[in-house]
């Protein structure tokens, strides 16, 4: 099967600025795929350039096997959810959604009924007369996400779709982009900085760092296996620790990362790992308690209802050797 | 550590008046809208309205004197067949000055608002403001020269061999004629020159508020071209194209100089004004002439309220 969207050694790079760098990546039809960075790591220009709003200075772009390079965006049949929406504040929300249509030709009652289709797909059903002006951000997103759906696009681009919303509906949002997803077999991909949306949500991660993808693999993969410090920083904040403490601990004279929650506090004497907690972080449904070991910080999850130590108490940690994780890097 | 106080002393007439201020919040308003308020109301609106008086007012035929009673003659007059041509002479030029000046102005606007930056940007507000220093008076004899019979125009048309064009040009019905500098071609070219910063700033700061991602999206949902200009610019940026209409249109309405310097020797209504109030000391009909412009921008702006040009402000 054709990926839907193909890079091979993608480069895009603004003078001395390499924006993105040797990317290569493979989106597998039908798929939920996440670009996860920081900001200015280059997963946004890597959206830009499936949409055809960035050229690359390097490298080829396949969609579904054919070579993008000459084709213009409106030419492209891939469908972007812009960050700020982009709604026409002239226009009413029926002829927003429907605009991809009109600019094709469709006979206006064609469309009206099409873009009423589409408003009750994303549960705005009686809100064709109104103006995104009055709409709450939770509704624009919607209106923009019918938007890009309407012409039926083979690949869906979001760009940071739900930054802009509080932190419920943006839970409930990530529901519904699943569930929509799942329904329309459409091949979403999405940028975000939000570890956390990009793990519940996608089937693959691509880690973005640099310009360049750090790593690319499933949720799993990214959050269980980190392959870079960089990766295991970002993605779940693990503790990162250096060769010579993997090395005590057992393991091999390499990085090695170690999530917060596979650690257990424990008794001083005795324990591979000891040092002084410095600081206690309440997260409601647990704790994170941050330990200095010998120069090497630490941060244990403490779920809920467990007893925390005091800020300065020297304490102990212990885990299960099976998580600690042994990286690529030197 | 010392106890600090819980409020600080005044320290002078700032902080006195700040305080002032801060206790009765209409006072400023009222302090700083005061003046502008007793001028636009008295001086300008007071005038205005004087004027409007005197155009209902109208002129004893043989005496010359005003006579002070309510009518509508003086307007009367203004439909009769040589002062209606001044009328529809000096609209028809306002529309196609406003026409001309939208059309060069845009593709300035559109560079300035969306691709210069930095010292280019720099250079184009010094580019459109710089021939605003200059006397208004001396542009237009400068414009005189260079479209004058002998001027560097014909000069230049000449030497690329292209005067029969510049003559075809000129044989033109109406708007032709001897020379460019005594056409209404001429009086347009510079009226198009003189009020073009007006038309290019509104219309700049308008292009500038839609954002980039409005006009990419619409290429993204399939638009061409020609289609994002006419659906989503040309609708978002028609407040500012109204504004710099607005300029362009009441300058071209109002202006005396430029049709007297440039062009056809015939009048315009600022000309016809001009005479009336001065040597043929007519005051109501010069009264009923200057109405006419007020009138015609009302009725502008009803229409264009009408079309939705303010519905994107």
């Amino acid at each position: 099967m054709t990926d839907a969207v193909e890079f091979v050694g993608v480069s895009r790079h603004f003078g001395p600025v390499r924006a993105v760098d040797g990317v290569d990546l493979a989106i597998a039809e039908g798929s939920f795929f996440a670009m996860l960075g920081p900001s200015g790591s280059g997963k946004t220009t890597c959206l830009r350039l499936i949409s055809g709003f960035e050229k690359p200075t390097g490298g080829q772009i396949r969609i579904f096997g054919e070579e993008s390079a000459r084709v213009p965006p409106n030419l492209r049949n891939v469908n972007t959810v812009f960050q700020d929406y982009a709604l026409f504040p002239h226009m009413n929300v029926r002829d927003n959604v429907a605009y991809g249509l009109m600019v094709k030709g469709v006979p206006r009652a064609a469309r009206a009924a099409r873009a009423e289709e589409m408003l009750s797909l994303v549960k705005l059903d009686g809100y064709g007369d109104r103006r995104p002006a009055q709409l709450s951000g939770g509704q624009r997103q919607r209106v923009a996400l019918a938007r890009a759906l309407v012409n039926e696009p083979r690949v869906l681009l979001l760009d940071e779709p739900l930054g802009a919303l509080d932190l419920k509906l943006r839970e409930a949002m990530q529901d519904e982009l699943k569930a929509l997803q799942k329904r329309l077999g459409i091949t979403f991909v999405f940028v975000t900085h939000d570890q956390g949306e990009a793990l519940s949500m996608a089937d693959r991660v691509a880690v973005f760092s640099d310009g360049k993808v750090a790593q690319v693999g499933t949720p799993e993969e990214v959050y269980g296996r980190p392959r870079t410090r960089f990766v295991a920083d970002f993605v779940g904040s693990s503790n990162v620790l250096p060769p010579d403490v993997t090395q005590r601990l057992g393991g091999p004279a390499r990085w090695s990362s170690l999530r917060p929650e596979s650690l257990r506090l424990a008794a001083a004497e005795g324990a591979a790992l000891a040092g002084t907690v410095t600081a206690l972080r309440y997260l409601g449904a647990g704790t994170r308690v941050v330990i200095d070991g010998n120069g090497a910080e630490l941060a244990v999850l403490v779920p809920a209802g467990q007893a925390l130590p005091a800020v300065g108490a020297r304490i102990g940690l212990a885990f299960d050797p099976a998580m600690l994780h042994v990286m690529d890097d030197a | 550590m010392g106890l600090r106080p819980v409020t600080l002393p005044e320290r002078g007439p700032g902080d006195r008046l700040t305080s002032l201020f801060w206790r009765r919040p209409n006072l400023l308003l009222v302090l700083l809208l005061a003046p502008p308020l007793l001028w636009l109301g008295v001086v300008y609106l007071g005038s205005l309205a004087a004027l409007l008086l005197q155009s209902f007012f109208s002129i004893d035929e043989f005496s010359g004197l005003v006579v002070h009673e309510f009518t509508l003659k003086t307007y009367l007059e203004l439909l009769r067949p040589s002062n209606f041509d001044i009328l529809l002479r000096t609209v028809g030029m306002a529309v196609a000055v406003t026409l001309g000046c939208a059309v060069i102005a845009f593709p300035i606007a559109h560079y300035a608002a969306r691709y210069a930056r930095g010292q280019w940007k720099a250079a184009f507000y010094l580019g459109v403001m710089l021939p605003l220093w200059s006397s208004y008076l001396v542009k237009v004899y400068a414009w005189k020269l260079i479209l004058s019979k002998e001027g560097i125009v014909t000069w230049a048309t000449d030497a690329a061999g292209a005067s029969a064009v510049l003559n075809a040009v000129l044989a033109l019905p109406v708007i032709g004629g001897n020379s460019l500098s005594t056409s209404y071609i001429g009086t347009w070219i510079v009226f198009v020159y003189v009020w073009l910063p007006y038309m290019i700033l509104p219309m700049q700061a308008a292009l500038e508020r839609v954002p980039a991602s409005m006009l990419e999206a619409s290429a993204d949902l399939g638009a061409t071209r020609a289609q994002t200009f006419r659906t989503v610019i040309l609708p978002l940026a028609l407040p500012g194209v109204i504004a710099g209409s607005i300029f362009t249109f009441s300058l071209t309405l109002g202006d005396y100089i430029i049709p007297q310097i440039i062009g056809s020797s015939r009048l315009f209504i600022g000309q016809a004004v001009y005479t009336l109030q001065g040597t043929a000391g007519n005051i109501p009909l010069a009264a009923a002439f200057a109405v006419v412009p007020i009138a015609v921008m009302l009725a502008y702006l009803a229409v264009a309220r009408r079309m939705g040009a303010f519905d994107a402000l």
